[in-house]
C-alpha cells in the first residue's frame, strides 16, 4: 500500500502552492497511475479550461481592493437580473427555467453547507438531507401547518374550524421562522453530531446515514405531529408585509441568491478564522491537530451545526416555495436533494472551495432537466461519475488548491497504536 | 492474534481485558428494561410470541452474519468501508432467481406445489453455487475497476469512501435501467433482467411447518436458511483460520507491508478477500431471496447497512466477530420489535450501531484491522 509517503515533502510544495498559486501546480501531482493513457489524455484535453480558471484567479487576487469589491458587486448583480435575462431570451419557456434556477438555488445552498462538513472539516456525512429535513419540518411545524394539515385529514367540523384559525398568523412572521429554523438546525447537528464524532472517518459515514434513516423513519411514524408519510401539506408562502411571494419563481430566487451570498461571505471567512485553520489540520492529520491543542471535537461539532444550520435555510425555502413536504422529499437516494446527490455535487465540484460546491450544484441540476432523456439513467450516472472523478480527477471541478494538494497527494491514512488507543479508551 | 498488539490507554489488551462489572450492569439493565416493558403491557405478553420473534430474528441474522463477512474481511484488508457489498448480495439474488427459474426451469405454474427430493437438493445448491459465484465476480470485477486504481494512485480514506458510493449507486440504479425498454436515448431495449418492480421468486419449496416450539411452528424454510448459512459460515471459518489463503488474509489485515516482506501477494490476497465475500454475499442473497420470495433492485441497501453494523458490533476485521455480530443484531432487531412496534425496525439496527460505537468501538469481540 501507497502509504508513508514523504509528509514533509508535501507540505512544502503545498506552501509553495500557497505562495505561487499558478506555477507549482504539478509539484503535487501523484505518480502516473493505473488508468495511464486516460488520465493524460483528459488532462491534455481540460488544460485550457483550467488554465482559464486559474488566470481568472490569480487576475483577481492581484487587483487592488475597490476593484475587487466592484467585480464582486458586478457579479452578484448579473445573478440579480438572470429573472429578467431569462425572460428576455426564453419567452415562454422562462418560468420553467426560472423553476430551475430556484432549484439550483436550494441545491447550491446545500451544497455549500455539505461542503463545510466534508471539504473544510473533512468529515463525510451521509445523512445531511436529514438537516434539510429539520429545516422544512421546523417550519413546518412553527407556522402549525403541520397542525393544520393533520386535523384538516380528520375532516370533522371542529378541525377546519380550528384549522381556519390557525391560518391568519401565517405570513407575519416568516423571517423569524428563518432564524427559529436555523436555531433548530443548530441544535439538531449538535446533538447528532456530538455522540458521533468521535468514530474515525468510515464510522462517522455510517453513522450519519443511519441518523438521516432515523430522522426520515421518525417523520414517516409520528403521523399525529407531522403527518406521517402524508406529510404536511398547505405550507404557507413567505411574504414581505402584504406581498405575497405566492407561486411566483422570481422573488425566491432573489430570496436565495440573498441567502447564498450571505452564506458564501460568512464562510470564507470562516475558513479563514481560527475555526477554519482548525478544521484544515483536523482534515489533513487530526492526531497532529489534537497535539496541538486544536479542540478536534468541539470543532467538529462547529462544523456539523454550520453546515445544519445552512441546510435548514434550504430547507426552510424549499418548504415555503413547494408548500408540501412528506418524508419522501428526504431520502438517501432519490428525490430531488437526496443526501448522495448533495454529496455528489460537491465532489464533482470540488471540496473545500465556494466555486465548487455552486458549480456541482449548478451542473448536477441543469443536466438532467436539460437533457430529459436521462431520466432514470440519472442516479447510475452520478455514481459513475463518482467513481470516475475519485480516479481521474479527486479534487473535482474546481478544486480548493490546499484541498487538491490534499487529495492527489498520496496519504493513506493507517490506523496506529495512538488511534487504536483512543478508540479503546 | 492482531488484536494483542493493540493496547488500551490502560496498557491493557483490548480483546483481552473483561469488563465483567459493565456487562453486569448492562445486562441487568437490559432485563429490567425488559421486566418493566412486559408489565407494564408495552411490550409483547405471550411467550410464544417472543419465541416466534427469536426464530425469525436468528434467521435474518444468519444472513446478516453471511453479508457481513464481506464487509469485515474487506475492511480487515483495506479499511476500505465496501458500501457496494450490499449491491453484490443484490446481484447474487438476481443470480440465484434466473438460476432457478431459467436453467433449472423451476416456475410457479409448472411447479404449484414447490419441487421436493433431490431435485430441490440439486436446485438449491446449484442456485447457491451460482448465485455466489456471480456475486464472487461481480466484487473481484469492481475491485480491479474501481479501487485498484484508486489504490495504485494513492487515494485518501474519503476518496475511497466516495468511490464505493459511487459504485453502490451505479450497480443498484443499473439493474433499476435492465427493465427491457429503452433509457438514455439509444437505440436498443436494454435486457430484461431487473427493472423498477420487484420479481417474485418461484415458490421452490412448499412452506411447511416442521416442528413447533413453546407452539410457534418453525417453518422448513427457516430450517434451510439457518442450515445453510452455519454451513457456510464453518466453510469459511476454516478458510480463513485454517488454509494458506487465509492466513495470507489475516496477515495482510495485520500488517500489509511486512507480509508483504514476508512473500505474501497482495494484490493476489485483496482478489480472494473480494471474492470470498462476494461468494457468501451470494449465498445470503439466494436464502434472502427463497426466504422473502423476491428480488428487487435496491434490496441490498438495508441488509448490507444492518451487516455493516453486525460487523460493527462483532469487532470489524474480526471474522468470528462478524458471525456473532450477524446473529446477534438479528435477534436484537426483532426482539426490540416486541416492545417498540414493527414501524421503528428500521431504526432499532441503526441506534444499536450508535451505542455499539459510542461505548465499544471495537466492537464484541475486538477489531482486527491492518496499518
Amino acid at each position: 500500500m501507497a502509504k508513508d509517503t514523504n509528509k514533509g515533502l508535501e507540505s512544502q510544495a503545498e506552501a509553495a502552492q500557497e505562495a505561487t498559486p499558478d506555477s507549482s501546480r504539478e509539484v503535487v501531482g501523484r505518480a502516473p497511475s493505473g488508468v495511464g493513457g486516460l488520465t493524460g489524455w483528459y488532462r491534455g484535453a481540460t488544460q485550457p479550461i483550467r488554465d482559464a480558471f486559474q488566470d481568472a484567479g490569480t487576475r483577481f487576487d492581484k487587483l487592488p481592493q475597490p476593484y475587487r469589491y466592484a467585480v464582486i458587486a458586478a457579479v452578484i448583480a448579473a445573478f440579480a437580473l438572470v429573472p429578467f435575462i431569462l425572460h428576455a431570451t426564453l419567452g415562454i419557456q422562462a418560468a420553467y427555467w426560472l423553476n430551475v434556477t430556484d432549484k439550483i438555488g436550494i441545491a447550491a445552498l446545500l451544497a455549500l453547507g455539505l461542503n463545510v462538513v466534508v471539504g473544510y472539516a473533512g468529515l463525510l456525512d451521509l445523512g445531511y438531507v436529514a438537516f434539510f429535513a429539520v429545516g422544512a419540518y421546523s417550519y413546518a411545524l412553527l407556522t402549525q401547518a403541520a397542525r393544520y394539515s393533520v386535523l384538516i385529514e380528520t375532516q370533522t367540523a371542529q378541525a377546519t374550524a380550528l384549522a381556519q384559525k390557525i391560518k391568519p398568523v401565517w405570513h407575519e412572521y416568516f423571517w423569524l421562522y428563518f432564524f427559529a429554523a436555523l436555531a433548530i438546525a443548530l441544535l439538531a447537528g449538535v446533538l447528532l453530531g456530538a455522540p458521533t464524532l468521535r468514530l474515525r472517518g468510515d464510522y462517522l459515514a455510517i453513522v450519519t446515514l443511519g441518523f438521516g434513516e432515523i430522522i426520515r423513519d421518525t417523520a414517516n411514524n409520528l403521523h399525529t405531529v407531522v403527518g406521517g408519510p402524508r406529510g404536511v401539506f398547505n405550507l404557507p408562502h413567505p411574504a414581505i408585509g402584504s406581498y405575497d411571494f405566492g407561486l411566483q419563481n422570481e422573488p425566491y430566487y432573489w430570496l436565495l441568491l440573498g441567502i447564498i451570498v450571505t452564506w458564501i461571505f460568512l464562510l470564507m471567512r470562516l475558513n479563514r478564522s481560527r475555526i477554519g485553520r482548525a478544521w484544515a489540520a483536523i482534515r489533513e492529520d487530526e492526531l497532529a491537530a489534537a497535539a496541538m491543542g486544536v479542540s478536534t471535537i468541539r470543532m467538529k461539532l462547529w462544523a456539523f451545526a454550520i453546515g445544519a444550520s445552512v441546510a435548514s435555510f434550504g430547507g426552510v425555502v424549499y418548504a415555503s416555495k413547494i408548500i408540501f413536504i412528506s418524508p419522501d422529499s428526504f431520502r438517501l437516494f432519490g428525490g430531488d436533494f437526496a443526501s448522495v446527490i448533495i454529496l455528489a455535487m460537491v465532489v464533482l465540484g470540488g471540496m473545500g472551495g465556494i466555486a465548487g460546491p455552486i458549480v456541482g450544484a449548478a451542473l448536477l441540476v441543469f443536466l438532467p432537466e436539460r437533457f430529459r432523456v436521462v431520466g432514470d439513467a440519472r442516479f447510475m450516472l452520478f455514481g459513475l461519475a463518482l467513481v470516475v472523478v475519485m480516479i481521474l480527477r479527486p479534487q473535482g471541478l474546481i478544486p480548493s488548491r490546499r484541498r487538491a494538494a490534499e487529495l492527489k497527494g498520496g496519504e493513506v491514512r493507517e490506523t496506529t497504536v495512538f488511534e487504536a488507543r483512543e478508540h479503546g479508551a | 492474534m492482531a488484536v494483542s498488539t493493540r493496547v488500551t490507554a490502560e496498557g491493557a489488551p483490548i480483546s483481552g481485558r473483561r469488563n465483567f462489572l459493565g456487562w453486569a450492569i448492562f445486562l441487568a439493565l437490559v432485563g429490567i428494561g425488559l421486566w418493566w416493558g412486559i408489565a407494564s403491557g408495552h411490550c409483547e405478553q405471550h411467550l410464544s410470541g417472543w419465541v416466534r420473534l427469536s426464530t425469525t430474528g436468528l434467521t435474518l441474522g444468519a444472513i446478516y452474519a453471511m453479508i457481513a463477512l464481506g464487509y469485515t474481511m474487506v475492511y480487515g484488508v483495506l479499511q476500505l468501508l465496501n458500501f457496494a457489498h450490499s449491491e453484490v448480495f443484490m446481484i447474487g439474488t438476481f443470480a440465484g432467481l434466473y438460476t432457478i427459474t431459467k436453467l433449472f426451469g423451476v416456475t410457479g405454474s409448472k411447479y404449484p406445489n414447490g419441487v421436493g427430493g433431490v431435485f430441490l437438493v440439486a436446485v438449491l445448491l446449484g442456485a447457491i453455487l451460482l448465485a455466489g459465484l456471480a456475486s464472487g465476480i461481480t466484487a473481484v470485477v469492481m475491485e480491479r475497476l474501481a479501487y485498484r486504481p484508486l489504490r495504485k494512485g494513492g487515494a485518501s480514506r474519503l476518496g475511497y469512501l466516495i468511490t464505493a458510493i459511487g459504485v453502490s449507486l451505479f450497480l443498484s440504479n443499473l439493474f433499476l435501467l435492465l427493465d427491457g425498454q429503452t433509457h438514455l436515448g439509444l437505440p436498443f431495449k436494454w435486457p430484461a433482467i431487473a427493472g423498477r418492480a420487484p420479481l417474485a421468486y418461484p415458490e421452490t419449496m412448499k412452506l411447511t411447518n416442521v416442528f413447533r416450539i413453546f407452539g410457534v411452528p418453525i417453518q422448513n424454510r427457516q430450517i434451510l436458511v439457518i442450515a445453510v448459512a452455519v454451513v457456510m459460515l464453518l466453510i469459511l471459518d476454516f478458510f480463513v483460520y485454517r488454509t494458506q489463503a487465509g492466513m495470507g488474509i489475516r496477515a495482510v489485515a495485520e500488517d500489509p507491508e511486512t507480509a508483504s516482506l514476508m512473500g505474501v501477494n497482495i494484490t493476489a490476497i485483496i482478489v480472494i478477500t473480494f471474492f470470498v465475500g462476494g461468494l457468501m454475499a451470494g449465498g445470503a442473497g439466494l436464502l434472502y431471496g427463497v426466504f422473502f420470495g423476491e428480488a428487487q433492485f435496491n434490496i441490498g441497501f438495508l441488509p448490507g447497512i444492518k451487516a455493516f453494523t453486525a460487523a460493527v458490533l462483532g469487532g470489524i476485521g474480526n471474522v468470528r466477530g462478524a458471525m456473532l455480530g450477524g446473529l446477534l443484531l438479528g435477534l436484537i432487531e426483532n426482539l426490540g420489535v416486541a416492545c417498540i412496534g414493527i414501524q421503528w425496525q428500521p431504526v432499532i439496527a441503526f441506534a444499536v450501531l450508535v451505542l455499539v460505537l459510542m461505548f465499544r468501538p471495537t466492537g464484541l469481540l475486538g477489531e482486527q484491522v491492518g496499518g
